[in-house]
């Protein structure tokens, strides 16, 4: 029987090396021509404990991860213990000889396969941590999926590694392939490869934002390591040296930022990811970018906190503190992708919005946009739309035609002033972090300050229209409109589509990645159309829903909120809906 | 020939009459007239406090940013655009309190800026209150019984972290600052001129007379090896009688970081071309996610 759609998850103890096997077979699976959505699952530790990668695989494209699995690889006995009731019947379990099985953790309507993983993996590759590869080279076989795309994987992954290395994984898989279930012919579940699929790409929100900012003209990147942000500094650093962008990996968070604004004050693009608890160190250098009127990006990937919180988990409770973190007043733009192709998009238009705006921008992130990967279409990130746009930002030519004292702070009607960074004879000026005059003076004067506070503000005048507008996903016209932002966009995507399955225009939705300033316009007109609405987000006191209210007036007719530290998926979605939809 | 009438400012500065910070704005212009460094080729970052102000008093690009975060900024400054000179300038309770972290990190990094310390031993802006690098015992607002913490002693730090050129001047003479200025601004890498100043509003017991009577220089001091590390680190701690300014350590130059990061070795960032990537760029990222 060929399916259509399974998830296989491999479960161990952190440091098992499961989610680099475990992106290794989304890779091989996405050659093979078929959709993959991955998802790793773990703890804030390095050793032990329970971490587990989900891998869902279909001939369609997906936007979610979903709870039911197929085939598990349990690399120890808890993976059994703690996921045995997730497996369909007719599901498959494979595990190491060397752990054996408990008895009470057998069920009669799943498969349960012992294979000598680490004896295997010890004789055909020398190393028994290779046992993960040989598990995945058994679900190869079990499923029917063409291992040759597997082993391509491997020459590239381990090419740099040399051919010992390349040679004995090949022979790891081979032998896993080769080692079976005694149900394999008979097994339930098959994702064939479909050979002649056209190529694809398979990639997270970190490397899809990380791809936008370089192609958009990032040249800096400062941050301190803080999960989930970190990972997008870990991937500028990989290619600095290639195309040439500075990285610093700062003290703290306070120095990271700082830096980024000293960069971006003399011309440079600059960026600077982090999660929550970084941000919140951050804030008073936000202002300083504010009343500099200094082009910076943050990056915040959220993690459920306060404070440590769950550093490895998903929560979208940084909304409204993004949106008024620091003191006093200044404008701002907040972009929330919510899907690869967003976050793509994300990264190079932040960039344009804090050099045409002079102001910060921040791009809201999320664990779950952050680390899950999707197969996408070879044309999904957008290139070839790369705009570098650096607003008013004068040039030498200009500086040189200058015939007046330069005032870095000139008031104009739309309240940009034409900036220009040091270095030229034409152009010395002090700016502060007080407020100051046109020419950059600190200035305590009353008609001044009010003067200068309306110029920043000025600049936001019809700035909305360079928010993304609020998409539709699903029907037209539908008996309930589900309202969401940000990553809850995937699992929200799949369960509109199993609704409308189940009874036509049953629901849809309305995304929002434009948190502010919220496109007017589209706004209004898109929640006009709703009928029953339920607003959708990760956290619990409805900050989008406040955020809609006090600029909008509108008012759902029911939430559904999630801050567990989990992160949405179709069927919890569907199994929080009121009894009217 | 740049001149010193090119830093002039339009702003009188608001400092008391008699402040430090008047002899340390004079200096600096001194310098870099004589260093033949004109207004748009230097960036001074400065943090919050009286002394911080200074930007506003002269003609120069200036960056009057945060209370301890000067050398944060300045960092990314100097490695966005290494074509410029950068000098930092800021009081103690600015560098060593809140910025100490920045202060340390910086030293060990060695990136080429000049760090100028406006060292009142008192915080002046805020009126008064004891300062990193007040002694112990200092009785003001927010220490009525006397403080307890000890003091710092950055000299003594920016060695142990690694500085390579580490001085210490005093507002009360001039021209030695002058000369002091332009050695670190000559030194390759990381230098800090720590400079005493007396805070004639807050701080009476730092006042002329006492370092007038106290200070001495170095480079008259008959057999001081400013080369030896451990020398200097011992000097560093001389604080009574006699107090040492000049240049406690001079060391070997080593690597700056901005000389070290690939990315930099085709020239300042900001002058390098700015494009979107090429088809054989773009080709290559998406190999990689393939």
């Amino acid at each position: 029987m060929v399916q259509d759609d399974l998830t296989i998850r491999i479960g161990g103890e952190a440091g098992m090396g499961l989610e680099s096997s475990g992106a290794g077979f989304a890779k091989a699976l996405t050659r093979g021509g078929l959709y993959v959505f991955g998802l790793p699952d773990y703890y804030s530790r390095i050793r032990g404990g329970h971490n587990f990668f989900s891998i869902r695989v279909a001939r369609q494209p997906l936007y979610s991860h979903a709870e039911p699995v197929h085939v598990l690889l349990a690399l120890d006995t808890e993976t059994i213990r703690r996921h045995v009731d997730q497996i369909v019947p007719g599901g498959a379990v494979i595990y190491d000889e060397k752990d054996g099985m408990p008895e009470e953790l057998h069920r009669p309507d799943v498969n349960f396969c012992e294979v000598p993983l680490s004896a295997l993996a010890q004789e055909k590759g020398g190393r028994e941590v290779m046992r993960n590869t040989l598990a995945l080279g058994v679900t190869a076989g079990l499923i029917g999926f063409d291992p040759t795309y597997m082993e391509r994987v491997v020459r590239d992954n381990f090419a740099s590694k040399g051919q010992a290395v390349v040679d004995a994984n090949l022979r790891v898989i081979e032998a896993g392939v080769q080692a079976g279930c005694p149900f394999q012919t008979d097994f339930s579940f098959k994702m064939e490869a479909v050979p002649d699929a056209p190529p694809r790409m398979i990639l997270n929100g970190t490397e899809a934002f990380s791809l936008g900012a370089l192609a958009g003209g990032c040249r800096f990147v400062s941050a301190y390591p803080m999960t989930p942000g970190s990972p997008v500094l870990h991937w500028f650093a990989a290619r600095a040296a290639d195309y040439g962008v500075v990285i610093k990996h700062a003290e703290d968070e306070i120095g990271a930022i700082n830096m980024a604004i000293g960069a971006g004050y003399v011309g440079a693009r600059s960026l600077v990811p982090t999660s929550g608890g970084g941000f919140a160190l951050m804030v008073e250098a936000l202002g300083l970018a504010g009343i500099t009127e200094t082009p910076v990006v943050i990056y915040n990937a959220q993690r459920p906190g306060p404070a440590t919180g769950l550093p490895t988990r998903q929560e979208q409770a940084d909304l409204l503190f993004t949106l008024y973190a620091s003191q006093g007043e200044f404008p701002r733009f907040v972009l929330a992708p919510g899907t690869i192709e967003e976050a793509f998009f994300a990264g190079w238009h932040s960039l344009n919005l804090a050099d045409r705006y002079q102001t910060p921008t921040l791009v809201l992130s999320d664990h779950y946009l952050a680390v899950a990967s999707r197969t996408v279409e070879i044309d999904a990130l957008g290139f070839d739309e790369v705009t570098i746009d650096r607003g008013e930002l004068l040039t030498t030519e200009e500086l040189d035609a200058l015939d007046e004292p330069y005032r870095r702070f000139k008031m104009t009607q739309s309240g940009i002033s034409p900036r220009a960074v040091p270095g030229h004879a034409n152009a010395v000026w002090v700016s502060t972090a007080n407020e100051h005059d046109e020419y950059g003076a600190i200035s305590e004067d009353a008609a001044n300050r009010a003067a200068q506070v309306d110029k920043r503000a000025r600049k936001m005048a019809g700035a909305d229209q360079e928010s993304p507008k609020p998409s539709w996903y699903g029907p037209e016209e539908a008996k309930t409109t589900f309202v969401c932002w940000g990553s809850t966009y995937g699992p929200l995507r799949e369960a509109v589509d199993r609704l409308n399955a189940e009874q036509p225009n049953r629901a849809n939705m309305l995304h929002f990645s434009g948190l502010h300033p919220l496109h007017a316009e589209a706004t209004e007109a898109a929640l006009k159309r709703t009928n029953r609405s339920i607003v959708v987000e990760g956290n619990s006191t409805g900050q989008f829903e406040t955020l809609l209210r006090s600029y909008t007036g509108f008012v759902p007719d029911a939430a559904i909120r999630r801050y567990d530290g989990r992160s949405f998926s179709p069927k919890y979605i569907l199994g929080q809906l009121p009894q009217e939809v | 020939m740049v001149t010193r009438k090119d830093f002039e400012g339009t702003e009188r500065p608001t400092w008391c009459p008699g402040c430090g910070n008047h002899a340390i704005l004079n200096a600096i212009k001194m310098t870099l007239a004589e260093q033949n460094i004109a207004p748009h080729e230097i960036f001074i970052v400065t943090g919050i406090g009286c002394g911080s102000k200074l930007p506003h008093y002269m003609k120069i690009n200036g960056f009057h940013t945060l209370h301890g975060r000067s050398l944060a900024v300045a960092t990314g400054a100097r490695l966005a655009n290494h074509g410029l000179r950068v000098m930092t300038v800021h009081g103690d309770g600015d560098g060593y309190g809140e910025g100490l972290s920045h202060f340390l990190n910086t030293v060990r990094r060695n990136l080429d800026i000049v760090d100028i310390v406006q060292d009142n031993r008192i915080y002046g802006l805020t009126k008064g209150q004891y300062s990193p690098t007040s002694e112990r015992g200092k009785r003001t607002p927010t220490s009525p019984e006397g403080s307890i913490d000890g003091p710092v002693n950055p000299l003594a730090m920016a060695i142990t972290a690694g500085a390579t050129f580490v001085s210490r001047g005093y507002s009360g003479e001039l021209r030695h600052l002058v000369w002091l200025i332009g050695e670190a601004l000559n030194h390759s890498g990381y230098a800090l001129v720590d400079v005493l100043q007396p805070c004639v509003s807050f701080n009476r017991s730092y006042a002329y007379d006492f370092y007038n009577e106290r200070v001495y220089k170095l480079e008259d001091e008959e057999g001081y090896d400013a080369t030896e590390r451990t020398v200097a680190w011992e000097k560093a701690h001389e604080w009574g009688d006699r107090i040492p300014i000049g240049i406690l350590y001079r060391g070997d130059p080593i690597p700056t970081y901005e000389e070290q990061v690939s990315a930099l070795g085709a020239g300042p960032l900001v002058k390098q071309p700015l494009t979107t990537l090429s088809a054989a760029q773009v080709e290559a990222l998406r190999t990689g996610i393939m």
